[in-house]
């Protein structure tokens, strides 16, 4: 759950997205919050600061939403 | 003041246009951090000229085509600055010849320092303006990468491919609040130009309608410009400061 928090902080920012409840885990960046590829990058480095992992573009390219990428680092971190 | 507590930094700050860009910008109130390749020295008059205009200065020596060096000076600025407002890609070397004679390491070397060395030094410093939505770049180019000139292969190539970058980048940016340009110089009096024989020089002078050549001051003035609020609506854009030698 704190991983997702984190993840919906970053993009709430990234996107000045002010009503936190509208992304849920199954969001998608694109599709549902109108983020154009450079928003997502800049969501996916914020991301890789967050956590400090690295995240691959072929990997980054495979996350249809929100719990994708939670799935994701929980594999990186443990 | 235009630029009144903008960070600017200007790589190959120790001569020439770099020199007289740094001075020029804290003039204009911006703190100036300069790249320097070889000549400390000379880094060091040139951060005494900025200081004297009450502004910080601060002069690191890299190699703008290594990424080692390029990220070690970013954390040199970080450690001291709180992030760049304003970047001026100027470090540049020539090492003409004609096609026929150009051993592949003078292509190598032009390439890497006026080419890859913009890509790097853009790609170290975007970031930071990406996140503050507000950023000015400008990339020194060349008229001779726009009309060519014979023995300079390879320099011209590195100048035309600092154009198509400058405007890719504007476009990939300017949603950002990044305004990303270039300025042309025609032929400038500068250590680069002074190796040039008289015969060159006099047939360059036939070229040029306001004839004569451009101070390394007339390059800046327009560089400050665009790196100015002035400037706010302009981007992807090549400037030639040439005298009105390419038209």
């Amino acid at each position: 759950m704190e991983i997702f928090e984190t993840i919906r902080g970053i993009i709430c920012e990234q996107l000045e997205i002010e009503d936190e409840e509208t992304i849920t885990m199954e969001t998608s960046i694109m599709d549902d919050l109108e983020a154009d590829s450079l928003d997502a990058v800049e969501v996916m480095m914020d991301i890789e600061d967050e956590f400090d992992i690295e995240i691959p573009d072929e990997d980054a390219e495979e996350f249809k939403n929100i719990a994708d990428i939670v799935k994701y680092i929980e594999e990186k971190i443990a | 003041m235009i630029l009144k507590e903008k960070n600017a930094l200007v790589t190959g700050g120790s001569r020439g246009i770099g020199r007289a860009t740094a001075i020029e910008l804290s003039k204009e109130g911006a703190n100036v951090i300069i790249t320097y390749n070889s000549n400390e020295e000379k880094a060091k008059e040139v951060i005494k000229e900025v200081e004297k205009n009450g502004v910080k200065g601060l002069a690191i020596k890299a190699d703008v085509s290594s990424e080692e060096d390029v990220k070690s000076m970013m954390k040199t600025i970080k450690s001291q600055f709180d992030s760049i407002d304003v970047l001026v890609n100027n470090a540049g070397v020539t090492k003409d010849n004609l096609l026929i004679r150009m051993k592949s390491e003078d292509w190598d070397k032009v390439i890497n320092t006026n080419l890859k060395g913009v890509y790097l030094c853009t790609k170290a410093v975007v970031r930071g303006m990406m996140k503050k939505r507000h950023g000015k770049i400008v990339n020194i180019a060349s008229v001779v990468g726009i009309s060519g000139n014979a023995g300079q292969g390879n320099y011209s190539a590195s100048k035309a491919g600092v154009i198509g970058f400058t405007k890719s980048i504007a476009k990939e940016l300017g949603s950002r609040g990044i305004n990303v340009n270039g300025v042309a110089p025609g032929f400038v009096e500068t250590d680069m130009t002074e190796v040039l024989s008289e015969d060159i020089k006099e047939q360059s002078l036939k070229l040029i309608p306001l004839n004569r050549f451009a101070k390394p001051e007339d390059i800046a003035n327009v560089v400050v410009f665009l790196c100015s609020e002035k400037a706010n609506y302009i981007t992807g854009q090549i400037i030639n400061v040439d005298g009105g030698m390419l038209m």
